[in-house]
């Protein structure tokens, strides 16, 4: 059998065999990955301007807590999700703000305003970032994110530029 | 290179055995009716495969399983794909046991030494019709709802027992999150684990006995 030129029987069934069930198995496998992986290609919330509070309720040199909810929809449901930070004045001037995000930039946990400390304090693994946002102790590999842009309204309320990543 | 690392785990796995015991075995002269079993494992398979894909997106709670199939069929990149495989492989995965089961029968396969086979081939296709009654319910449509509010009702009518079972099935007198939830339980965890064990000796005794000859004038 193996001495003649043509495909034995056996050997032309392995190879059908094979054929067939590389094909079943490409025609499966390629579209469950992108199944699989789908969501993680969509693209994420969308921008928006976010009032964040008046500014005449901003005390200069005290960092003013704000936080707001942001709704999308995931899948089959809607989300609302978190979001908040802290605003601190540094002189009369509207635009002289500095506007932090509370998301801690070591794992994500939120930070907290502690008067006594003077200090950002995160609850989980001890972080501590000065008013400026500066990391003063602990594991964060850099200083707290901050909102660049912002603007303050006819009717006296900041705003600040936000997309959810 | 690859010649000496397939030596190496053919020494310790025995992979020339295996291959020369499952696919290299004798067989008596067969037909295509010889392949329905083969199919049935296939199709197996395939619904594990595909319906492992679905539990990804799928929720089996009565607010979220029919927004989650809807998002399955028209949100996600081939949901539709795997769906409709897993949707129709369940059908035809009935349709082939069965006909498979009716060869068996009538080239008169269950006989001596093969009667286990046989049983345990039974406890296959109730197990099969199992997966497809309990995968009805899964959508939450008005269609899966009322087929097993009729279903279980039927279930209902044994003498006796007949309320019990109904309970029992539905999680409770009525028809509610209880029944959707354990017959999601049972469709991807407590069926299929009957199937693949079942599978798995039903395989055993087919390599050990060998396939039967197709009988003869004097059989």
């Amino acid at each position: 059998m193996s001495d003649s030129k043509e495909l034995s029987r056996r050997d032309f069934i392995k190879v059908t065999t094979g054929i067939v069930g590389g094909a079943i198995g490409l025609a499966l496998g390629l579209p469950s990955i992108s199944y699989l992986i789908d969501p993680a290609l969509r693209e994420g919330g969308k921008e928006a301007w976010i009032p964040i509070g008046r500014l005449e309720n901003m005390e200069i040199g005290k960092p003013y807590q704000f936080s707001f909810t942001r709704v999308q929809v995931n899948g089959w449901e809607r989300t609302s999700s978190s979001f908040g930070g802290y605003a601190l004045r540094n002189s009369e001037d509207p635009n002289d703000l500095l506007i932090l995000n509370s998301r801690c930039t070591h794992l994500a946990c939120t930070v907290n305003w502690s008067e006594q400390a003077g200090a950002y304090l995160c609850p989980c693994h001890d972080a501590k970032f000065s008013p400026t946002g500066e990391v003063l102790d602990g594991p964060p590999p850099r200083p707290l994110d901050s909102f660049a842009e912002h603007r303050l309204t006819e009717d006296g309320v900041i705003e600040i530029f936000f997309k959810a990543g | 290179m690859w010649k000496k690392v397939y030596e190496w785990m053919d020494e310790r796995l025995g992979l020339n055995e295996i291959y020369t015991s499952l696919l290299d075995r004798p067989e008596p002269k067969g037909n295509w009716w010889n392949t329905l079993g083969s199919a049935s494992l296939f199709l197996f398979l395939l619904q594990g495969l595909t319906g492992i894909f679905l539990t990804v997106y799928y929720t089996p709670s009565p607010d979220h399983a029919y927004d989650s199939i809807q998002y399955i069929m028209e949100g996600v990149a081939y949901g539709w794909l795997i769906r409709g495989i897993h949707h129709w492989g369940a059908t035809l995965m009935v349709i082939v046991v069965f006909v498979h089961m009716l060869r068996v029968f009538v080239t008169a396969s269950f006989k001596y030494p093969r009667e286990l086979t046989w049983l345990i081939g039974i406890g296959l296709l109730l197990a099969t019709l199992g997966m497809g009654f309990t995968g009805y319910l899964l959508p939450w449509n008005q269609r899966a709802y009322w087929a097993t509010t009729v279903g279980t009702q039927i279930a209902g009518t044994v003498p006796f027992i007949g309320e019990f079972i109904l309970k029992a099935l539905r999680g409770g007198p009525d028809l509610s999150a209880l029944t959707l939830q354990r017959f999601f339980s049972a469709h991807i965890w407590m069926l299929p684990a009957v199937l693949a064990g079942f599978i798995g000796v039903h395989l055993y005794l087919i390599i050990r006995h060998g396939e039967s000859h197709w009988p003869k004038r004097e059989d």
